[in-house]
């Protein structure tokens, strides 16, 4: 689904993601973990072009993205992407929220989005906040309700970057059990976490990324139960 | 004969027993009411408020359009850089340093009598001239609240597929608005005060008529001192307004 060759990214003379090569199948679970500064963000946001390659190639469903010449936007709106501090747009209703994209990009009538965003909402159980804004939200429910509005562009996969970083304890589980519905409706997902319960339950694969690269990835089973390089066990050792 | 003649007569005179509430009458009565006097101001101040329309929905459109283009260039990934915004950004840059740089009065002159040496219309050069003048400022205030805005709000829109223009025109600009209503204002009401100045290219404002009574009359305090009272409430209804429309704006505020 996914196939990226080479991928390098440097902020100045920073080498921030060393000549990555990686491929994510259509329906896999994916979980990056790693230690802060280790370009695992970075990764994900290369993913769909938040941020521009230094250098390689990304190919999704067989068109070269980074070839400027690609229509980036409708690209994008087959990837979802769920932020670290939610990005709920604050002007705006919760079912303008989530309905805005669909509508302007031609993908849905208004009626016909505003349908899709109620039984949206009613998935994760915030069927009343559909006119609320996000600032009466608290961040469990405005984290559940931005990966609502990626899921109604009909994505055919979705980005996590950190998405339970930023929440309260008490508010990780409730948008854990969102994502891990979505994984078991075989949604092909990719998910930057330090959530290590979620990574071992729900990915079928595991990367460890440090300085830049993929230092090891294995099934969450392998990857957690027999550490192979010393950096990992490390790691384990510390979050665990 | 009506009293206001009488004491102007005594008045002149030297006669001392006129009381002073029976002088400020006098000049009252001769800087407003003789002769229909009020008429001037108020034709002074109808084209004190259509300047002011002019030049602020000039100064607007002129502020949005130099904001957005400045923006944009600034916003561009390094490496892929569109050399004709970089242009336009020079230019740009060149007029708001321009208008930023020199004083209101210069250029007006310039616009009254040197650019448009032969035009009449003095109070419609006066009104390009005050509304270039506010584009640029207006422009600075703009900038300032479109980048204020959270750089995740531009990544969440053009993840969800939006392009930049729609990005910017559902998202940035309303949350950009919102913030920069107070500045906004605050400019506005230097703009409204500042369409005094084009009575010296001979544009025929609220000032301008006062000035005529004055050197009528010989008398300063009243026609200046009321003007002052007619700026001090155009100014207050203004700020009114403004309060309700960023009132309704903060509706997305409450918890």
């Amino acid at each position: 689904m996914i196939d990226v060759k080479n991928l390098s990214k440097s902020f100045g003379d920073h080498l921030v993601l060393d000549n990555i090569s990686e491929h994510i199948h259509p329906g896999e679970k994916v979980v990056i973990i790693g230690p802060s500064g280790s370009g695992k963000s970075t990764f994900l946001r290369c993913l769909n072009l938040l941020e521009i390659p230094t250098k390689g190639s990304i190919t999704f469903d067989g068109v070269d993205i980074t070839d400027p010449k690609v229509n980036i936007d409708g690209i994008r709106r087959q990837m979802g992407m769920v932020f670290q501090h939610f990005n709920l747009f604050p002007n705006m209703t919760i079912r303008k929220n989530i309905t805005l994209a669909p509508v302007w990009t031609g993908l849905m009538k208004q009626a016909e989005a505003d349908e899709a965003a109620e039984s949206l909402l009613r998935r994760v159980g915030l069927e009343d906040k559909a006119e609320a804004y996000p600032a009466q939200l608290s961040g469990g429910q405005k984290q559940r309700i931005a990966i609502v509005r990626a899921m109604a562009m009909k994505p055919k996969l979705m980005l996590f970057d950190e998405p339970t970083s930023a929440l309260d304890p008490e508010m990780v589980g409730e948008v854990l059990d969102v994502m891990r519905e979505l994984a078991d409706e075989g949604m092909t997902m990719v998910v930057v976490t330090h959530e290590m319960g979620f990574a071992r339950e729900v990915g079928t694969r595991v990367l460890f990324m440090a300085d830049g690269i993929v230092m090891e990835q294995n099934t969450p089973s392998e990857l957690f139960g027999n550490p192979k390089c010393e950096r990992l066990r490390g790691f384990l050792a510390k979050v665990l | 004969m009506s009293s206001y003649e009488l004491w102007k007569e005594l008045m002149r005179s030297g006669d001392s027993s006129v009381t002073a509430l029976q002088r400020a009458y006098v000049y009252f009565y001769q800087a407003f009411i003789e002769n229909n006097r009020w008429q001037q101001y108020l034709n002074g101040v109808l084209t004190t408020l259509w300047v002011t329309a002019a030049a602020l929905v000039l100064g607007i459109i002129l502020g949005v359009i130099v904001a957005v283009i400045r923006t944009a260039h600034d916003q561009q990934r390094p490496g892929q850089r569109n050399p004709l915004l970089g242009i336009c950004n020079f230019i740009l840059k060149i007029y708001v340093t321009v208008i930023r740089g020199t004083p209101m009065m210069v250029q007006l002159m310039i616009m009254g009598f040197v650019i448009f040496a032969s035009s009449r219309s003095f109070a419609l050069v006066g009104a390009l001239t005050l509304g270039i003048n506010s584009g640029a400022y207006v422009s600075e205030i703009i900038r300032g609240g479109l980048m204020a805005v959270d750089g995740g709000q531009m990544e969440a829109g053009r993840s969800l597929g939006l392009n930049y223009a729609d990005t910017m025109r559902f998202i940035i600009v309303p949350q950009a608005v919102k913030a920069i209503l107070p500045a906004l204002g605050n400019e506005f009401i230097v703009l409204l005060k500042d369409t005094s100045l084009i009575s010296v290219i001979g544009g025929k404002e609220l000032l301008y008529a006062a000035r005529g009574v004055v050197s009528r009359t010989y008398e300063a305090m009243y026609p200046f001192l009321g003007t002052a009272l007619i700026y001090l409430v155009l100014v207050m209804i203004f700020t009114w307004l403004l309060g309700i429309f960023e009132r309704r704006l903060r509706q997305s505020d409450r918890r």
